[in-house]
């Protein structure tokens, strides 16, 4: 009994949000609407550390659903990378969860939509099926589109208008791909993908992969598709901001991790990628340099940030994923805890424009801490987790002889400090007595400002469990075995 | 046959393209329902064009693959439920300024 409990782990961070959204929907008191919301987050993230915990010495939990075996049947696949990252999809989804109720922003449906993007991302993470991972994707859009359009102003209502646009070209690619790389193969399995691409005729599987690489890039907003980021993500308030701009673009980074080094291996530093990380990361930073609102020099830091993780990726070495891992968990933790300072403010100032904020550091002494450890984390200043998800990228990037990504790497490094200064001397510094923002509002971001100070001092656990995830990445066998049972 | 059909695809996503870069919001929609319908015939495609039925009554020679049809199936219904949300934006949009041009920034 309980081992068959134990085998069917990997459903319920899917299960459970949908469960509770579907209850959500049915039960509309406010009470039990933050009470059965809360429960959804913690539940799901206890699912998500039980698995982290179970794949921590490399296996790999397959789940066939409805006893189909692979690859006739729809797999969901738990191993390290699927595993930390809805860990860290539940704690945003937890945290995020806590800001918004304490902003007071959880009117109608909130909660509902909330677990359905959090069963989206979970289930787009520990789907082991290319068309499973397109039925999650517009499940998370759906939920994400309600949210971003939940209570919105005209104008808000267009950006958000562009923003649906854009991802259903992304998703009518994404089914080009899926439909060129299914003619190749005649399968749709991961697992079953890496033994038959090798096999397929070359032409189709890389006009497939191309295809899946622009859906893909659409998402995770990499350099050229990157430019209805700062519209869309302007929109929503602080905690659903937060959720979207730690998350969101995750999950396309997550599928560039998963498809583009088992499905199609580069063998070797990718040139494509690596220009696009590069472009990624400087016109990401340089957009931000020129933002005059929190919100808005935030958004670009996502992208730019988004190419760090691209050139883990492009590197393509074991070190080099390893690193572009444990730069997404990272970034996540400190782009959200960034961007729920920034909703701390905007809810208790009603503004996030620089030239109409200043003097926080004064009264707010606690926020204006949580925001420097963040930033400082950001750029990548030690000891902080940033220093070690940088150092590892670098490493990667030197071992490989890449030197061009490298050195783009440390400029915009440096320039991703300017910018956390302009909103720091700005917005911190300065004449004004502003309002205090209260401690429920500032308590989501310490906790993970926390998390970012305790990875940073304790870095190697993190890298021994990304450099397990980046294993099954570059070295696939395991991964097709458990999941195909040979 | 597969030619044919290839080139209608390819039509289809020109259309729907022109139609996106239009300002009208309608049209927009009409545009993104076209792309969607254009990959689901490049599913149906993926599949090859036998003209069998799939699996009951076939012989193994002359059936049609029945997954890409299961594929469409799904996809359909995901793109319905968006261009029902899209209309309803479009609404929405409509109520709040009373025209319906898209966002020309």
């Amino acid at each position: 009994m309980t081992a068959r409990l134990f085998a069917a782990l990997p459903v319920l961070p899917i299960v459970v949000p949908l469960l509770a959204a579907i209850l959500l929907i049915v039960w509309q008191s406010r009470r039990v609407q933050r009470t059965l919301g809360m429960a959804g987050a913690v539940t799901t993230l206890t699912a998500a550390i039980a698995l982290v915990l179970l794949s921590r010495g490399g296996a790999v939990m397959p789940v066939q659903a409805g006893g189909w075996a692979a690859p006739y049947g729809i797999t969901l696949v738990a191993d390290m990378l699927a595993a930390l990252m809805v860990l860290i999809a539940s704690l945003i989804g937890l945290v995020g969860l806590v800001f918004t109720i304490a902003a007071g922003r959880d009117d109608r449906f909130v909660h509902a939509g909330w677990q359905f993007l959090l069963a989206g991302i979970n289930w787009a993470f520990l789907t082991g099926d290319l068309f499973n991972l397109y039925v999650a994707y517009e499940v998370m859009l759906i939920s994400s589109y309600f949210l971003l359009t939940h209570g919105t102003t005209q104008r808000q209502a267009r950006e958000a208008f562009g923003y649906v646009a854009i991802n259903l070209v992304a998703s009518m690619f994404f089914l080009f791909g899926v439909a060129l790389v299914y003619s190749a193969t005649g399968t749709l399995n991961m697992a079953h993908l890496v033994e038959r691409v090798p096999l397929a005729p070359a032409g189709t599987v890389r006009a497939g992969a191309m295809m899946l690489l622009v859906a893909f890039g659409t998402k995770a907003a990499i350099f050229p598709f990157y430019f209805w980021l700062p519209h869309a993500y302007a929109i929503p308030p602080g905690g659903v901001a937060a959720f979207f701009g730690g998350m969101l673009t995750k999950v396309g980074v997550y599928s560039l991790f998963r498809v583009f080094t088992i499905v199609f291996p580069s063998g070797g530093p990718d040139p494509l990628l690596l220009w696009s990380a590069s472009a990624t990361m400087l016109f990401g930073v340089l957009g931000a340099l020129a933002q005059d609102s929190i919100r808005r020099i935030l958004s670009f830091h996502i992208i730019s940030q988004v190419g760090y993780m691209i050139m883990g990726l492009a590197l393509a070495s074991q070190i080099g994923i390893a690193g572009g891992i444990f730069y997404v968990l990272h970034h996540i933790v400190v782009k959200s805890g960034l961007i729920l300072v920034g909703g701390a403010i905007e809810e208790t100032q009603r503004t996030d424009r620089l030239d109409r904020l200043g003097g926080l550091a004064r009264t707010n002494g606690t926020l204006a801490l949580v925001f420097v450890v963040c930033a400082l984390s950001l750029a990548g200043v030690p000891p902080f987790s940033g220093f070690f998800a940088k150092l590892l990228l670098i490493r990667a990037g030197l071992e490989a002889r890449q030197y061009g990504v490298v050195a783009v790497s440390v400029v915009v490094s440096i320039l991703t400090l300017m910018s956390m200064l302009k909103i720091y001397t700005t917005a911190f510094w300065g004449p004004g007595e502003p309002r205090r923002a209260t401690v429920r509002l500032i308590a989501p971001a310490a906790a993970l400002a926390l998390i970012t100070i305790a990875v940073g001092l304790r870095a190697q656990v993190l890298y021994s469990l990304t450099s397990t995830a980046a294993g099954h990445l570059t070295q696939p066998a395991r991964y097709v075995a458990a999941v195909l049972r040979k | 046959m597969a030619a044919l059909v290839a080139l209608l695809v390819g039509v289809m996503v020109a259309t729907g393209f022109y139609l996106l870069l239009g300002r009208s919001l309608l049209r927009q929609i009409i545009g993104l329902s076209l792309l969607s319908h254009a990959a689901n015939i490049i599913i149906l495609l993926a599949a090859g064009l036998r003209g069998g039925v799939p699996v009951i009554g076939a012989g193994p020679g002359s059936m049609t693959d029945p997954l890409p049809q299961a594929l469409i199936l799904t996809a359909i219904v995901i793109s319905f439920g968006v261009t029902a949300f899209l209309l309803a934006l479009g609404y929405r949009m409509h109520l709040f300024g009373g025209e319906e041009k898209g966002d020309d920034r």
